[in-house]
């Protein structure tokens, strides 16, 4: 059923949160919260070398050590053949992630995993870690895009021979991938352009930084059963992982999920689980591991950073007729990084007749790239917007028009092939020409910048059950791991169904076993497909409400209405009964055919795509280089809020992401390849004096697709911020700004070689 | 290594417990005494979801050692409620979303209800330099400011 | 029924980017294309998501195939 026109009583408004009291008063039990009997601990040895040979581990001295258990290395794990999995985010080779988790011969970044220990306690295992003899042949390392695109670069891999070209070469090299879109005829585009614009742009790895390091409890039964509690965006995702990696069952795995401290992508593959379970296996223990921060930031996935080449080509009225995009994209020590998404989302948002995009995913010395909301649109993104922007000045144009003019429109047909359908980007626009912020004239001493952004949000697979219970209140649970407020709109998709108050609904995230198949909490996905199943799941309880209504009214199921929460005769016909409720129904449940419940599984497919611009007001502090953002406005089209609070909070929380992206983040690296800022005090994200209120504008485009019309929100509003604050520092300095994180150093080191 | 006896009042009870010499008060609460609303971000000073107040004064508890606690109250995140009834703090955060994914609103429950009991009209500017040291990844602040306004205001009497 | 190709795919078609596939189902779609260009059909299986007629199917499997369906082969989202 579609509710997208009716009358939501419950849907749209903005109830507290089921999960919200545990957490308020420190209950919520996190991965690392967790505990069992006799347990050990695990802890993971790292190299501290970009790239080297493993010649020889010895971890006899470190077994001998009071308190160790034992000892693990790559040769505790089976060693896996190549092959694709799309088991988490993004593309990953079961055979790399297997190298990801312990280094098989060579490690290939500071921070990667050589050997691990369990012990009786931290303590112990830390020393014995020390006792462990690693000898290293250290080679040669590469940590920059282009510098390990160098036909003399240090090749990581030599069985890796660039994908996507023809003839395929006949030497390896650190390419893993080009990946090539083209739409028109570009050297014919460019030649009837009046105006163009060139630009090259670079982004540096951001980490996600969720603020929970990742944690889990592993136990392997003697049976070879095995039980898991970890923090992850999908504990159906780390099943299948640890089973892979390990050469199990994976029914003799249940993965229950922990709640989770933040993901926003980093947290769709796993690093510990496995090594945990190894050394369950070895001690018959429980074993318990928790990152270190330092070890999230040298040993997990950052998002991918990018050199970049744009040109663009205009007619003097401002229509774009031709763009060449090269992207480059760092994927880290093994190929995947989100270049396919890099190469489609720039220019996803513009109807332009000629296209050339080619894109190349590169490996280099340093930690594998995870999923960071949006992957790969944010870093195109700063370079097509930013480019736009100085297209705009060339124009003389006002840069709200120009993207106006070019916005991509139900029927447009993007460069990838896709032709878009339902979507609100010039809606979006509209938004932004009668705000308040844009119409409000910018402060003298500030500049305004505006920039725009495209996710297509995605589907999947999700399973939901909702049950009636014997006092007629109601229980709803989901496979999706809740890591910002999901099960709030999980339960409120129900009881708009069920037309009860949101209250009498308790909606849990279901382990492994207790629920079908769902794919992991990711590209903005839950609140469409899990939403989707939940809904279906509560239809088809009313349809079973109805039918024993009937039965004990003694009349035809298609006689009984619904709503209110209540069973109603439908008309005078079906005769005179007082209505029957869910407590009365269920009542009845034993004696008119059992439990009243459902479970739905689906593969929901056509997730509307999300747009967004944000307008952003700076001041650039000249002396220093120190930017401040002195007011910021974030507009989407967010199909239908559910829950609008945290609609509104996906949307601030996003952007307040990508103001760190921009000014602060970045992994600095010393001549060895060693991070040297692997802590929030030199890796700066932003803290709450950095910012302002961040306003959230939420345009309702609905999604015909879904139920109540919902799209994705969570990754959209990551992805414009970055050039909305480029183009605005660009507009006080009057220096164009094609590097991240504009910080500091960076822009002073900009207007000094501008002269200014 | 011998352990330390320590004498303490957590949460407004009387407290003992056993620690080594080199142990945070942080891994003291949590893997000694069992709470674990306090949370460990970074144990370097950094993230503030470690925060307590020590005596009254807002600490990151990973900064503190298990022994210096001795004689001293403690405050955690568990003891801020008053049995069922939650403090205004807690109550405005769940009120605004303040929070997504919750690991950081131990820290950010105790460092706001210090920042009031001290401060009780903050203006934005105050609570947001006195939250600096408490990140959250998630919200990006915004409903956090507004939920400790919203909650300084029930404090003062002026809204509920 | 026309298909054009993004991405990667074009390693396996020596370059081609639009075709003609007789195809009702996406899976008959795919054993056509592999039998025409070796590779194809696991390439598409393992790392590609289709458009139908401008939307997305993650798994195309259940994607009906109407006569002139435009069938455009990109790379699988996934998100953060």
């Amino acid at each position: 059923m579609n509710y997208i026109d009716s009358n939501l009583k419950v849907v749209g408004t903005r109830p507290i949160r089921p999960d919200g009291v545990d957490k308020v008063t420190g209950r919520a039990i996190y991965a690392a919260d967790t505990r069992a009997s006799g347990m050990l601990w695990g802890k993971i040895l790292r190299s501290p070398h970009a790239h080297a040979r493993i010649v020889s581990i010895d971890t006899s001295k470190a077994e001998k050590l009071a308190g160790v258990r034992a000892v693990v290395t790559s040769a505790d794990f089976p060693n896996i053949a190549s092959e694709e999995a799309f088991v988490g985010e993004g593309p990953m080779n079961f055979r790399d992630l297997s190298a990801n988790i312990m280094a098989r011969g060579k490690a290939l970044y500071e921070g990667h995993a050589v050997a691990a220990v369990a012990a009786t306690t931290q303590a112990i295992a830390e020393d014995a870690l020390a006792l462990i003899d690693v000898k290293y042949e250290v080679l040669p390392h590469v940590i920059d895009v282009d510098e390990a695109m160098a036909d003399n670069a240090p090749v990581l891999h030599d069985d890796m021979f660039t994908s996507g070209v023809t003839p395929k070469p006949a030497k390896a090299s650190n390419i893993a991938k080009v990946v090539t879109f083209k739409k028109g005829d570009v050297e014919a585009g460019f030649k009837t352009a009046e105006v163009i614009v060139e630009g090259t742009y670079t982004t540096k790895p951001v980490h996600q930084a969720y603020i929970e390091p990742h944690a889990c409890l592993a136990t392997y039964g003697s049976d070879g059963q095995i039980t898991i509690h970890s923090s992850s965006q999908g504990h159906f995702m780390v099943r299948a992982y640890t089973a892979k990696l390990l050469g199990m069952d994976i029914a003799n795995i249940r993965c229950t999920p922990a709640e989770i401290g933040g993901g926003f992508g980093g947290k769709t593959l796993v690093y510990l689980e496995p090594v945990a379970v190894a050394l369950s296996r070895k001690t018959g223990k429980s074993v318990k591991m928790q990152m270190t921060r330092e070890e999230v930031f040298r040993g997990s996935g950052p998002t991918s950073g990018a050199s970049m080449d744009v040109k663009i080509g205009a007619k003097k009225d401002g229509t774009i007729v031709a763009v060449n995009q090269i992207l480059k994209f760092q994927a880290g020590a093994f190929a995947g990084s989100p270049i396919g998404p890099g190469c489609m989302c720039g220019l996803a948002l513009y109807d332009i007749e000629h296209i050339n995009v080619v894109g190349y995913d590169v490996v280099s010395n340093r930690p594998k790239v995870a999923a960071y909301r949006a992957p790969g649109a944010p870093i195109t993104s700063f370079a097509i917007e930013s480019a736009l922007d100085e297209l705009a000045d060339k124009l003389g144009m006002d840069p709200l028009t120009l993207r106006e003019k070019n916005a991509a429109r139900n029927g447009s047909k993007t460069h990838y092939g896709v032709t878009h359908s339902n979507i609100g980007f010039e809606q979006v626009l509209a938004a932004v020409k009668t705000h308040p912020h844009w119409k409000t004239p910018v402060k003298t001493g500030q500049a305004r910048g505006l920039a725009c952004g495209f996710w297509f949000n995605i589907g999947g697979e999700s399973s939901a059950n909702v049950h009636i219970n014997e006092d007629g209140s109601v229980s709803a649970a989901t496979g999706s791991p809740d890591v910002g407020g999901s099960r709030a709109s999980m339960g409120m998709m129900v009881a708009e169904v069920l037309g009860i108050s949101v209250d009498k609904v308790r909606t849990t995230v279901a382990d492994t076993a207790s629920i079908g198949f769902t794919f992991l909490t990711g590209g903005s996905r839950v609140t469409f497909a899990t939403g989707m199943a939940v809904t279906q799941a509560a239809e088809k309880v009313v349809d079973e409400l109805k039918k024993r209504a009937a039965m004990i009214w003694e009349i035809q199921a298609d006689a009984v209405e619904w709503r209110d929460g209540k069973a109603f005769p439908a008309g005078s016909n079906a005769g005179a009964f007082e209505p029957l409720d869910l407590a009365a129904i269920a009542l009845k449940a034993g004696r008119t055919g059992g439990p009243i419940n459902a479970e739905v599984s689906v593969n929901a497919q056509g997730a509307g795509a999300g747009f967004g611009a944000h307008i952003c007001d700076v001041s650039v502090d000249k002396e220093t280089g120190a930017v401040t953002i002195e007011r910021y406005t974030a507009i989407q089209d967010v199909g239908k809020a559910i829950h609008p609070s945290y609609v509104e909070g996906q949307i601030q929380g996003g952007a307040v992401q990508g103001i760190g992206w921009a000014l602060n983040e970045e992994y600095i690296y010393n001549d060895k390849g060693q991070m040297e800022n692997p802590g929030f005090l030199d890796y700066r994200c932003p803290v709450a004096s950095d910012i302002p209120m961040i306003e959230a504008v939420l345009v309702e485009v609905p999604n015909p697709r879904h139920p109540f019309g919902a799209r994705g929100v969570g990754e959209v509003p990551i992805v414009p911020p970055m050039a909305a604050i480029g183009n605005a520092i660009r507009r006080a300095t009057g220096v164009s700004m094609p590097h991240l994180p504009m910080s500091p150093p960076t822009i002073l080191a900009a207007l000094s070689a501008a002269g200014k | 290594m011998a352990k330390s006896y320590v004498s303490t009042t957590i949460n407004g009870e009387s407290a003992e417990y056993l620690c080594e010499p080199q142990q945070t008060l942080l891994d003291v609460l949590r893997d000694v005494v069992g709470l674990t609303g306090s949370k460990e971000g970074c144990a370097s000073g950094d993230c503030g979801a470690c925060s307590v107040l020590l005596d009254g004064t807002l600490v990151c508890s990973c900064l503190v050692l298990g022994v210096e606690a001795e004689g001293k109250s403690i405050l955690t995140v568990e003891g801020v409620a008053q049995g069922d009834k939650l403090h205004p703090v807690q109550q405005k955060f769940l009120e605004h979303a303040a929070l997504q994914c919750g690991f950081c609103t131990p820290g950010l429950i105790v460092a706001s209800k210090a920042l009031l009991d001290s401060n009780p009209n903050p203006t934005e500017t105050e609570i947001r330099y006195w939250l600096a040291g408490n990140l959250c990844r998630c919200t990006g602040y915004d409903k956090i400011v507004r939920a400790v306004q919203d909650a300084g205001a029930v404090m003062r009497g002026e809204t509920v | 029924m026309i298909l054009a190709s993004g991405g990667s795919c074009h390693q396996f078609t020596g370059g081609r980017t639009e075709f003609d596939v007789e195809a009702t189902t996406f899976r008959r779609l795919i054993l056509e294309l592999e039998q025409k260009y070796p590779g194809l059909g696991k390439q598409i299986e393992e790392s590609m998501a289709v458009a139908v007629d401008g939307e997305i199917f993650q798994d195309a499997y259940l994607a009906e195939l109407k006569p002139g369906s435009e069938i455009v082969l990109i790379p699988k989202i996934g998100g953060g």
